[in-house]
C-alpha cells in the first residue's frame, strides 16, 4: 500500500471532474422533479448521450460537437419519456424504467463498432495565468469547458426557479398541476419541456463520461451514475445548490475509492468499487425524514377534465 | 342600462349528459348576480365557460355589446373576467405574493407587486400579508388571495364561486361588505350559490338552473328562501325528522386528545375532550382545515394517538386499528369519496369489502367470500337507492351523491354502535342529502351513537342534539343545539380568526 | 383533433387487447429496426418467433424455453405483487444474484459430501438470501420512508461487486486452475439442479415457478392479503382506512419479490448456470420487469409474458448466430415492447376520440 502516491491537489481537481456527470444529470432531473414529473429514466438517457456523444465526436473529430449531439440525443430519448406520461397517461414509474431498459439496449446497440477506439481529446479550458496559480489553480482552472458550463447550469437553474416569471410557473405546474391548469398555464407543455431539458443534461453527462472521464466507449458505463443522480436530487431537497454539494460529495467517493485502489489499499477492489453505492444509500437514508420539500404533484398524472 | 356580458342559448354536452341546454342570462355592471342551482345542475360549467376553461357546443356570449369567445383563462381575464374559486386554485408551498402574481398577465416586480396587494387588501378590508406561505393561511384567508388577485386586475366581472361554503358567519359578513363596496364601484358580481338566506342578503338578481337549463329568474329581496327552493328543486322535500329517544350510556369518549397532524400543511388536534352517547347525534362544525380529517383520522384508527385518548366504553381504543375499531363496532366515514372511502377504479362489490370484511363476515381466515360480498353490496344499493347498473361497476362511475350513499350505507347497514361520519352530504344533491341525514337519525334512534362532522351548519342544526365547533384544531364544549343562534354558534366557530372588520 | 377522455370505469376487452397489440406493433417496429440493421426483417421476425418452436432444432430449443422463462416467471410473479401495490422493487437483480450466492454458498460447504438434505438446504439459503437482501430497502422503507427504488437499485451494484469477490474469493474453484467462479454444481449431484425429465427443461426452478404462480393467483383473488395488496396500489389511503398496515404490506411485497427472485437466482446457478462467476447475471432481474408488465400483473399474464420474452432471448440468440443479428437489438426490442405496452395501456382507462372536437 503506498498512499503517498494520492497526490492530494490532483484528487480534488480529479473530484471535481468526477462529480461533473452527475452534477449536470442531477441538474436536469431537478428541474424535471420541480415541474412536477418524477424521470426514473435518467441512467438511460445518460447512456444514450454518452454514446451519440461519443459517435459524433468519433466520426467529426469535435468533442465539442459531440456534446452537443449527446445533448440532443438525451432529449430525443427524453421525449418518448414525455410522450408516454404526458400524451398516454403512463405510470411515470413504469415509463422511466422502460426508458432506462431501452437506452442501454439502444446504446450497446449503436456502439457497437466504436468499442476500444479512442475519442478526439478536449482540450483544458485556456484560462491563461488563472491556472499556473500554485494549489488553487490545478484545483480550479484546470478543467474542460464542461466542468465550467455544468457550474454554469446550476447558478442559471437556481436563478432561474428564484428570479424568473418562468421558474416560478414552473414551480408552480409541480405544486399543484390542477391550480395551474385552472390558471390557464399549459401544465403538459411546461413538463414537456422540463423532460427535454432533462434529457439533454442527462445527455451532457453521459458524454462526459464517455469523452473525458474514461475516455472510450464500453457498453453500461454509465454503471449506475443516473440512479445515484436521482438519489441526489432527493439529498438537495430539490434545492440546486445542494445538488453541486451532493455531486461534490460522491464525485469525491467515487474518486478517492479509485485512488485507494490505484494505491493497493489491503480493501478489496470490489468492497471499494460498492462504496460509492453504498454511501447513496445510507446518505438516502439520512435525508429521507425530510419529505416536505418534495413538489406537491411529483409523479402524479395530469389529465384535464372537462 | 346596457348589460355588461349576456349569453345566449349556451349549449354544453358531455358523454351521456348535457351539462348545460340553451341557457341565456345577462348581467349589468355592478348588478350582483346570483345563480343559483344544486350540484350537478350546471353551474360550473356555465362559468367555466365564461372564464375560457370550456368551450360552449353552442351559443353566443357578448361583452359590452361585443363577440366574447374567450379560448382559455388568460383570454378571459384580458377581457376583464376574474374568477374565485372554491377548490384548487391555490398553491402551498408558494407565498401570497408568488401565488398572485401567477394569476396575473404582466405582475410588476415582486417588491411593487407587494406594495399593491397591501394597498388593495387595505382598501377593501382583507389584511393579507403578501410573504406568508400559503399553506399556513386559514380557509378565510385562502379566500382573501384569491379575491386579491382578482382585485388587482380590476376585473369588470368577478365570479365567485361558493365563496362561503369555508367562511364562518363574521367571515361571510366581512365578505358581503367587499362585495357590496365593488358592486358600488360598478363591478358586476355572479355569485355561485346553493344557501338561498345569503343570496337574498346580498344579491339584485338571481337566475335558478335545473338539470343544465334556466328554470327562472327572480329578484331575490322580493321572493321567499322557499319559493326559491322550490325552483331549485323542482319538487317539495321532506325533511328529515328524529323519532323521540333517550340519550343512554357513553358509548365513544375522548379525553385530552392531542396529535399532530400527518401531513406538512394539515392542522394538529388540541386537546380534545368530548363523549358521545348512545341514541344521540353529535354535531361538529367548523370551517375546512380546522381539523376536521385529522379527528376522523383518529377515531377511525388510521392516524395513531396516545394510550386512553379514545375510548369506546370502557376499551382503550388507541392499540386498535381501523379494522379492530369495526370489530368493536366503531366505523367511520371520511369526506372524501374518491380514494379515501372508496377505490375509485374498484367495483362496488370490492369497496363493499372494504370495510365490510370483518363485521359481515365476509372473509374466514382470511380467504375472501365474493358472493356473500356481492351479496351485501347489493343490499347496499337497494337499501340506499344508490342508483348503478349493480355492483361489478367501478366506483369512480357513479355520481357524488350515489357513490356517497353507497359509502353511508356501507357503514349503516354493518350496525355500528358508534359511527363518525365527516361531510356526509358534501357535493351531494337534495334528494340523496335528505336521505343520508334520515339515515343518521334512524341509526340514532336505534341506539348508536352518531357523530357528524360537517360544515354545513344547517345539516347541523337539522340532526344533532348537541353542537360544538372546531376551530385550530381546539374544540368548544358542546352544547345541546335547540336554542343555539346562528351568532353565538358563530362565535363558537372561533370569530373568524382573529380578524376584525377592516374599518375603512 | 385527438382527445382523451377519461372512461367511467376500465375497459375489460383493452385489458386483453392491449399486450397483443403491444407485441404486434413491436414486432413491426422491431422489424424495422432490423431491416436499418441491414437484415430481413421477415426473416428475423420468423427466426426469433418461428424458430425455436417449430424450427428444425426445436427439439433442442424448447426446452430451452422453459429453462429461461422459469426464472424470469419466477422473479415476474414476485415483482408484480409489489408492482400492484405501488411497492417498486426493481433490484430483483442483486435479490438473484445474492440468492444464487448464498444457495450455491450453502451446497458447496459440504462439498463433497453427499446427501439428499443439501439441496433443499440451498433452496431454503437461496430464498433466505434474496429475501435478506430485499428486506434491506424494505425496512429503510418502513423506518425511514426511505425511496425503494433507488435503494433497491443500488443494491443490485453492490451485489454485483459481492458476486465478483465471490467468484474471485470466498467461493473460487480451489482446483480451478486459478480462473475465476466457483465449483460446478453440475458435477456435484447433491446440489445439482438436475432436470426432473430429461430432456425437457423442466427442472426445480420451473416446478417453483408453477407454484409461485398457483400461489399467487389464489393470493391476489381469493384472499385478504392479495385483497389488501390491490387496495394498496389503486387508492393508499382507502386501503388505510381499510386497515391495511402499509409497514407490514411493504415488507411483505418486499419479501416475497426477494425470496422469488433469490429463488430464481439459485435454480439458475445450481442448474443452467452451473457455478457462480463473475458474469453469472444476465439480466433476468430487469427484463422481469418487462414480463411483469407485460403480463399485466396477473400471475396467469405473467406465465404467458415469460414465455414470450424466454422466446426473444432464444430465438435472439438463433438470429445471432444464424443472421448475425447484434445481441443488443434483442434488449432493444424488449424494450419497445414495453414501451408500446405503457402506451396503449391508455386505452384501458381512457377512450382516444378523434375529429372535431371542438365548436368555437
Amino acid at each position: 500500500m503506498d498512499l503517498s502516491a494520492i497526490n492530494p491537489i490532483l484528487l480534488i481537481a480529479a473530484m471535481i471532474a468526477a462529480a461533473t456527470p452527475i452534477l449536470l444529470a442531477a441538474i436536469g432531473e431537478l428541474v424535471v422533479e420541480r415541474a412536477g414529473v418524477l424521470n426514473l429514466g435518467v441512467e438511460g438517457m445518460m447512456i444514450t448521450g454518452a454514446v451519440c456523444g461519443f459517435i459524433i465526436a468519433v466520426n467529426t473529430g469535435s468533442p465539442t460537437v459531440g456534446f452537443i449531439a449527446a445533448a440532443v440525443g438525451g432529449a430525443v430519448l427524453s421525449l418518448l419519456f414525455a410522450f408516454l406520461t404526458q400524451v398516454a397517461l403512463a405510470n411515470q414509474v413504469a415509463s422511466g424504467l422502460a426508458l432506462t431498459l431501452f437506452g442501454l439496449g439502444l446504446s450497446s446497440l449503436m456502439g457497437q463498432s466504436y468499442v476500444g477506439i479512442k475519442p478526439p481529446r478536449a482540450e483544458a479550458t485556456p484560462l491563461g495565468p488563472l491556472a499556473e496559480i500554485p494549489i488553487i489553480g490545478p484545483i480550479l482552472f484546470g478543467h474542460d469547458l464542461m466542468v465550467y458550463l455544468g457550474l454554469g447550469i446550476v447558478a442559471a437553474t437556481w436563478a432561474v426557479l428564484k428570479f424568473t416569471r418562468m421558474g416560478l410557473v414552473l414551480r408552480a405546474v409541480g405544486e399543484n398541476h390542477d391550480a395551474a391548469h385552472a390558471l390557464g398555464y399549459k401544465v403538459k407543455r411546461i413538463r414537456t419541456l422540463a423532460i427535454l431539458f432533462g434529457g439533454a443534461c442527462a445527455g451532457l453527462g453521459g458524454a462526459y463520461i464517455s469523452l473525458i472521464r474514461v475516455p472510450q466507449w464500453t457498453e453500461g458505463m454509465t454503471a449506475g451514475v443516473g440512479w445515484i443522480a436521482l438519489a441526489l436530487v432527493v439529498f438537495a431537497s430539490w434545492k440546486p445548490w445542494r445538488v453541486l454539494l451532493g455531486a461534490y460529495l460522491f464525485g469525491g467517493i467515487t474518486q478517492l475509492q479509485l485512488n485507494l485502489q490505484g494505491a493497493g489499499v489491503a480493501i478489496p477492489v470490489e468492497y471499494l468499487a460498492m462504496s460509492p453505492y453504498i454511501v447513496t444509500i445510507i446518505v438516502l437514508v439520512i435525508l429521507s425524514a425530510d419529505k416536505s420539500r418534495a413538489p406537491g404533484s411529483l409523479g402524479r398524472t395530469f389529465h384535464a377534465s372537462g | 342600462m346596457s348589460p355588461l356580458l349576456s349569453l345566449t342559448g349556451l349549449t354544453k354536452a358531455y358523454p351521456g349528459v348535457v351539462a348545460n341546454d340553451d341557457v341565456s342570462l345577462s348581467i349589468a355592471p355592478g348588478e350582483i348576480h346570483a345563480l343559483l342551482g344544486e350540484n350537478g345542475a350546471g353551474k360550473s360549467t356555465l362559468v367555466k365557460m365564461i372564464y375560457g376553461l370550456v368551450k360552449p357546443d353552442a351559443g353566443q356570449m357578448q361583452m359590452h355589446g361585443t363577440e366574447f369567445a374567450p379560448g382559455d383563462p388568460r383570454a378571459a381575464r384580458a377581457a376583464g373576467v376574474g374568477m374565485v374559486f372554491q377548490h384548487f386554485s391555490l398553491f402551498d408551498a408558494l407565498t401570497v405574493a408568488e401565488n398572485i402574481a401567477l394569476g396575473m398577465e404582466t405582475p410588476p416586480p415582486m417588491r411593487a407587486l407587494a406594495a399593491r396587494i397591501r394597498e388593495v387588501s387595505e382598501t377593501y378590508g382583507l389584511p393579507l400579508s403578501p410573504d406568508r406561505v400559503v399553506g399556513d393561511l386559514s380557509a378565510g384567508e385562502r379566500q382573501r388571495v384569491e379575491i386579491i388577485r382578482c382585485l388587482l386586475q380590476d376585473p369588470k366581472l368577478l365570479i365567485m364561486d361558493e365563496p362561503t361554503s369555508v367562511l364562518t358567519p363574521q367571515e361571510v359578513d366581512i365578505l358581503f361588505e367587499t362585495l357590496r363596496k365593488l358592486s358600488a364601484e360598478g363591478t358586476a358580481i355572479l355569485y355561485i350559490s346553493h344557501k338561498l338566506e345569503e343570496i337574498r342578503a346580498l344579491c339584485d338578481a338571481a337566475t335558478i338552473l335545473r338539470g343544465g337549463k334556466v328554470v327562472g329568474d327572480c329578484v331575490p329581496r322580493d321572493t321567499s328562501a322557499r319559493e326559491m327552493a322550490e325552483m331549485m328543486v323542482g319538487s317539495t322535500l321532506a325533511t328529515p325528522k328524529a323519532a323521540a329517544h333517550d340519550a343512554g350510556d357513553v358509548l365513544l369518549s375522548v379525553t385530552g386528545l392531542s396529535v399532530g397532524s400527518p401531513s406538512a400543511f394539515g392542522m394538529s388536534l388540541k386537546d380534545i375532550s368530548f363523549e358521545v352517547r348512545a341514541g344521540e347525534v353529535l354535531g361538529i362544525g367548523g370551517v375546512a382545515g380546522n381539523g376536521q380529517d385529522e379527528l376522523l383520522a383518529v377515531l377511525s384508527g388510521e392516524l395513531p394517538c396516545r394510550g386512553g385518548m379514545v375510548r369506546f366504553k370502557d376499551r382503550d381504543l388507541c392499540k386498535d386499528g381501523p379494522e379492530a375499531r369495526r370489530g368493536l363496532g366503531v366505523l367511520s366515514a371520511p369526506e372524501e369519496r374518491l380514494g379515501h372511502a372508496a377505490a375509485p377504479n374498484m367495483s362496488l362489490t370490492e369497496n363493499a369489502m372494504l370495510t365490510g370484511a370483518a363485521r359481515e363476515g365476509l372473509a374466514q381466515r382470511g380467504m375472501l367470500n365474493w358472493a356473500k360480498t356481492r351479496a351485501f353490496a347489493e343490499r347496499i344499493i337497494a337499501g340506499f337507492d344508490v342508483r348503478t347498473p349493480g355492483p361489478e361497476n367501478a366506483a369512480r362511475s357513479l355520481s357524488g351523491g350515489n357513490l356517497q350513499k353507497f359509502v353511508i350505507g356501507r357503514e349503516v347497514l354493518q350496525k355500528p354502535e358508534v359511527l363518525v361520519v365527516n361531510q356526509p352530504t358534501w357535493g351531494v344533491d337534495a334528494a340523496a342529502a335528505a336521505a343520508i341525514r334520515q339515515a343518521l337519525l334512524d341509526l340514532a334512534a336505534g341506539g348508536s351513537a352518531v357523530l357528524a362532522i360537517s360544515q354545513d351548519l344547517d345539516e347541523l342544526m337539522e340532526i344533532s342534539d348537541r353542537f360544538a365547533a372546531l376551530n385550530e384544531g381546539r374544540l368548544s364544549d358542546p352544547r345541546p343545539t335547540a336554542g343555539l343562534d346562528v351568532e353565538q354558534i358563530g362565535l363558537m366557530l372561533g370569530g373568524a380568526h382573529g380578524m376584525e372588520v377592516a374599518h375603512v | 383533433m385527438i382527445r382523451i377522455e377519461a372512461r367511467p370505469q376500465p375497459s375489460a376487452v383493452m385489458a386483453y387487447a392491449t399486450p397483443v397489440l403491444a407485441v404486434v406493433l413491436t414486432m413491426i417496429f422491431g422489424g424495422a429496426l432490423f431491416a436499418v440493421l441491414g437484415k430481413d426483417p421477415f426473416e428475423a421476425i420468423a427466426t426469433i418467433f418461428w424458430e425455436p418452436i417449430f424450427g428444425e432444432f426445436a427439439f433442442f430449443y424448447r426446452p430451452q424455453l422453459l429453462i429461461k422463462g422459469a426464472p424470469l416467471v419466477l422473479i415476474a410473479i414476485g415483482l408484480a405483487l409489489g408492482f400492484r401495490a405501488g411497492i417498486w422493487n426493481i433490484g430483483a437483480e442483486g435479490q438473484y444474484i445474492v440468492g444464487a450466492i448464498c444457495g450455491a454458498g450453502a451446497g458447496l460447504a459440504f462439498y463433497p459430501t453427499e446427501s439428499v438434505l443439501i439441496f433443499p438446504l440451498m433452496v431454503l439459503a437461496g430464498a433466505l438470501g434474496g429475501w435478506a437482501w430485499a428486506m434491506i430497502p424494505g425496512v429503510l422503507k418502513v423506518k425511514f420512508g426511505t425511496n425503494e427504488i433507488l435503494v433497491s437499485l443500488m443494491l443490485v451494484y453492490v451485489a454485483e461487486q459481492l458476486l465478483a469477490s465471490m467468484s474471485l474469493g470466498l467461493l473460487k474453484n480451489p482446483e480451478g486452475f486459478g480462473f475465476p467462479g466457483s465449483r460446478n454444481l453440475q458435477q456435484y449431484p447433491s446440489a445439482h439442479n438436475a432436470e426432473i425429465i430429461a430432456g425437457t427443461g423442466m427442472h426445480w426452478g420451473v416446478v417453483a415457478a408453477l407454484i409461485a404462480v398457483i400461489f399467487a393467483y389464489v393470493l391476489l383473488t381469493r384472499h385478504r392479503l392479495g385483497f389488501a395488496i390491490r387496495v394498496t396500489g389503486e387508492a393508499p389511503r382507502a386501503a388505510k382506512f381499510g386497515g391495511v398496515n402499509p409497514g407490514r404490506l411493504v415488507l411483505f411485497c418486499l419479501g416475497m419479490s426477494g425470496l422469488l427472485a433469490g429463488l430464481a437466482g439459485m435454480f439458475e446457478v445450481a442448474g443452467p448456470a452451473g457455478q457462480i462467476s463473475i458474469d453469472f447475471n444476465v439480466g433476468y432481474g430487469f427484463t422481469a420487469i418487462i414480463v411483469a408488465f407485460l403480463g399485466r400483473l396477473n400471475p396467469l399474464g405473467i406465465v404467458a409474458a415469460g414465455l414470450l420474452m424466454a422466446l426473444t432471448y432464444i430465438g435472439g440468440d438463433i438470429a445471432q448466430s444464424q443472421l448475425g443479428l447484434p445481441a443488443a437489438a434483442i434488449q432493444v426490442f424488449q424494450g419497445m415492447l414495453l414501451f408500446f405496452l405503457l402506451a396503449l395501456d391508455v386505452l384501458t382507462n381512457y377512450r382516444v376520440r378523434f375529429g372535431a372536437a371542438e365548436v368555437a
